[in-house]
């Protein structure tokens, strides 16, 4: 599904990833650790197409595209969907008028019919039951004043709305109660499925309890130095990441 | 002051005046000239006109040489806003159409006649307020358009009357033949208890050039409410100066909207004096400009007695090369304690070359009052932008959207239904709304 091969990114003047590889297929779900700094919400910007990041070198290719010449909205609407470590507050638009021009934005590039207001409205009784969000949370401005969860959840929310094939969860995990992080991993859980895959990108293995990975890479330094399964995050957590710096400085 | 194209200019409309009217026949109309001759049009450097060169724009545009006569006007409906039940009144560069106005308030309700009429026939409400509460010694188009004046409207609402029906004046000018300019007057009083709403639509047809220079005063008495709309969306051959002098009574409720969405120059005066207590006051405004358009929002409210409340929320969006003014003062007089005055103003500059200068004001001699004033002017949030984007919704409508959520915030206060839905029409129109 997705092919990174030495991806190489800066921002201003600083290059932050290194020659990134990575493949990952439908059904799986990768997790992306590492220590503060070592590129990890680059990369997930880099692929959802933030304008500030400049691409140096590398391919990557999605669905047989290349997703580095398109424009965010058309990565979007190709399947690409990144859950924001911050989501952004827009004053005066209307959570559900948003949605609604983005999925029928989406489905008219599928090939499908825009959603009729009726039809609209159940898919999203349906999806908020997911993430266990409150239509009255929905009817406000999209994100305005909402906490720091909420925020969270009604990035879930509408990750179940779009259906990706492909989603990013950037430090969802990052300002979650435990109650909130179940509910936001469930949310996340009844998603996954043989179609689409996961990248779960986390500083703490807390998150991968709940969404369990079936590969775990660690980033370092702006490149993927170490690899493994969900063994590997129980071990990051158990010895912190000095030991990787260590056997990256040695090699 | 020095002998300067803009003395050349005020001579030159000087004559234009004594040509059309017999100002010595009438005191406050001699006096008004002389004031405006000895003021001159605002030169360059004027403090309150700085940013708004108009003699500049006026001796570019305008020869104000004898207008040609313009043919009669078809199809004037085009310019009504749909769906609205309202007291039509129709003004022709600048002189009322009897054939295209409709009132249809009783008159126990609302009178409406012309001004001239009512101060002729020495109309006791008209005689007792009118030119009462513009000053004419400080600004010279005040002066310009006492001692000019046509025609204009006379608007008053008797004690007790709640007047459901809104009045909407269209001003029309026929810029067809050539350049053509309106000096009109309008007078609104709204009795005690009393419950109005007054629409001024600016609209003209033909490519000459067209100025307008109109002075609406307005009393509103104790616990009585008005509201005042003035849509300013003609073509890019308008240039228009508006002073809006508005009094206010003890616990009376005013809200004013301020749509500034096409034309070439633009300046408006909007003077609220607070005379009592419990008062409140809103002023809107709303100004997206394109082209080379230039807005200017002069505002001032003076509080001057204890326990009133105003708020005023202006916002703009600048396109291409327009240039947007806002200027709010605050006035807070030593016995008006107990004042809440708020102010904000909001801009968004969509291009290097759009322009925003905005200035609060604020004059406060009393101690005990919450006053606060706000003014951002930046670009569309690229952040927000990004994240509208990353959910697969395209540019144009990203912006669209974030731009319709900028200037909603004002429409949002619109409470006359069928008004509320023209202008959003109109509005998302401007701004290329298309989810």
């Amino acid at each position: 599904m997705l092919s990174i091969k030495n991806l190489q990114a800066k921002i201003d003047d600083k290059q932050i990833l290194n020659g990134i590889n990575l493949e990952i297929k439908a059904g799986e779900v990768h997790a992306i650790m590492g220590p503060n700094g070592s590129g990890k919400s680059t990369l997930a910007s880099v692929l959802a197409g933030r304008e500030e990041y400049e691409v140096l070198g590398g391919e990557v290719e999605f669905l047989g595209k290349d997703l580095l010449a398109l424009e965010p909205d058309e990565r979007a609407r190709e399947g690409v969907f990144l859950a924001f470590q911050y989501p952004v507050e827009i004053p005066g638009v209307s959570t559900i008028n948003f949605m609604k021009t983005a999925l029928n934005q989406i489905r008219t590039h599928r090939g499908q019919q825009p959603l009729d207001a009726v039809s609209f409205l159940g898919l999203m009784k349906e999806k908020m039951k997911l993430v266990e969000i409150d239509q009255s949370l929905l009817n406000r401005a999209l994100n305005e004043g909402f906490s720091g969860g909420e925020k969270k959840r009604n990035e879930i929310f509408q990750m179940a709305m779009l259906e990706p094939k492909l989603a990013i969860l950037d430090e969802t995990d990052s300002g979650l109660d435990i109650d909130a992080l179940k509910i936001v991993a469930n949310g996340v859980n009844k998603l996954r499925s043989k179609n689409n895959a996961v990248i779960v990108v986390t500083h703490y293995q807390r998150l991968l309890e709940y969404i369990v990975p079936d590969f775990v890479h660690v980033l370092y330094k702006g490149k993927i130095v170490k690899s493994g399964t969900k063994e590997l995050a129980l071990e990051l957590e158990a010895k912190g990441y000095d030991w990787i710096k260590d056997e990256v400085s040695v090699a | 002051m020095s002998v300067t194209t803009t003395d050349n200019l005020t001579g030159q409309i000087v004559s234009a005046v004594q040509q059309k009217i017999n100002v010595k026949a009438d005191p406050l109309r001699n006096e008004a000239l002389q004031i405006f001759q000895e003021l001159g049009l605002p030169a360059p450097k004027h403090e309150e006109y700085k940013h708004t060169p108009i003699a500049r724009y006026l001796e570019k545009n305008f020869s104000f040489a004898a207008s040609p006569a313009s043919g009669p006007l078809a199809d004037i409906k085009r310019f009504f806003i749909p769906g609205v039940d309202a007291n039509v009144i129709v003004m022709i560069d600048g002189v009322f159409s009897q054939a295209h106005s409709r009132v249809i308030s009783p008159e126990t309700e609302i009178k409406i006649q012309s001004l001239g009429e009512a101060l002729a026939a020495k109309n006791p409400v008209a005689t007792q307020h009118f030119a009462k509460y513009l000053d004419i010694r400080n600004n010279s188009l005040a002066a310009w358009n006492t001692a000019a004046w046509n025609q204009g409207i006379f608007i008053h609402v008797p004690d007790n009357k709640v007047v459901e029906t809104p009045v909407i004046i269209y001003y029309i000018s026929n810029a067809t033949a050539g350049e053509n300019i309106v000096v009109n007057r309008n007078l609104i009083v709204a009795g005690k208890n009393s419950q109005a709403t007054v629409v001024e639509k600016f609209d003209s047809t033909g490519s000459a050039n067209h100025f307008t220079n109109l002075v609406t005063e307005v009393f509103v008495d104790e616990n009585a409410g008005l509201d005042l709309y003035s849509i300013q969306h003609d073509l890019n051959n308008r240039f228009q100066h508006n002073i809006t002098e508005i009094f206010q009574k003890n616990s009376s409720r005013v809200n004013t909207f301020t749509f500034t969405l096409q034309g070439k120059f633009f300046r408006n005066n909007l003077h609220l004096a607070l005379d009592g207590e419990g008062i409140e006051s809103h002023m809107y405004g709303l100004y997206l400009l394109n082209s080379d358009t230039l807005a200017d929002n002069h505002t001032v409210v003076d509080h001057k007695k204890p326990n009133s409340f105003s708020n005023e929320l202006y916002k703009g969006i600048m396109d291409e090369s327009s240039k947007g003014i806002f200027n709010g003062k605050i006035f807070v007089r030593p016995n008006a304690q107990k004042t809440n005055a708020f102010q904000a103003n909001r801009n968004i500059l969509l291009t290097d070359k759009a322009t925003v200068n905005t200035k609060p004001q604020l004059e406060i001699w009393a101690d005990d009052v919450k006053c606060s004033h706000g003014c951002t002017t930046g670009q569309l949030d690229e952040e927000a932008l990004f994240y509208l984007q990353s959910r697969g919704i395209n540019k144009d409508t990203a912006r669209a959207m974030m731009l319709y959520a900028f200037a909603g915030e004002v429409l949002d206060y619109v409470k006359h239904p069928q008004l509320k839905d023209y202008l959003d029409s109109v509005i998302s129109d401007r701004l290329h709304k298309n989810f």
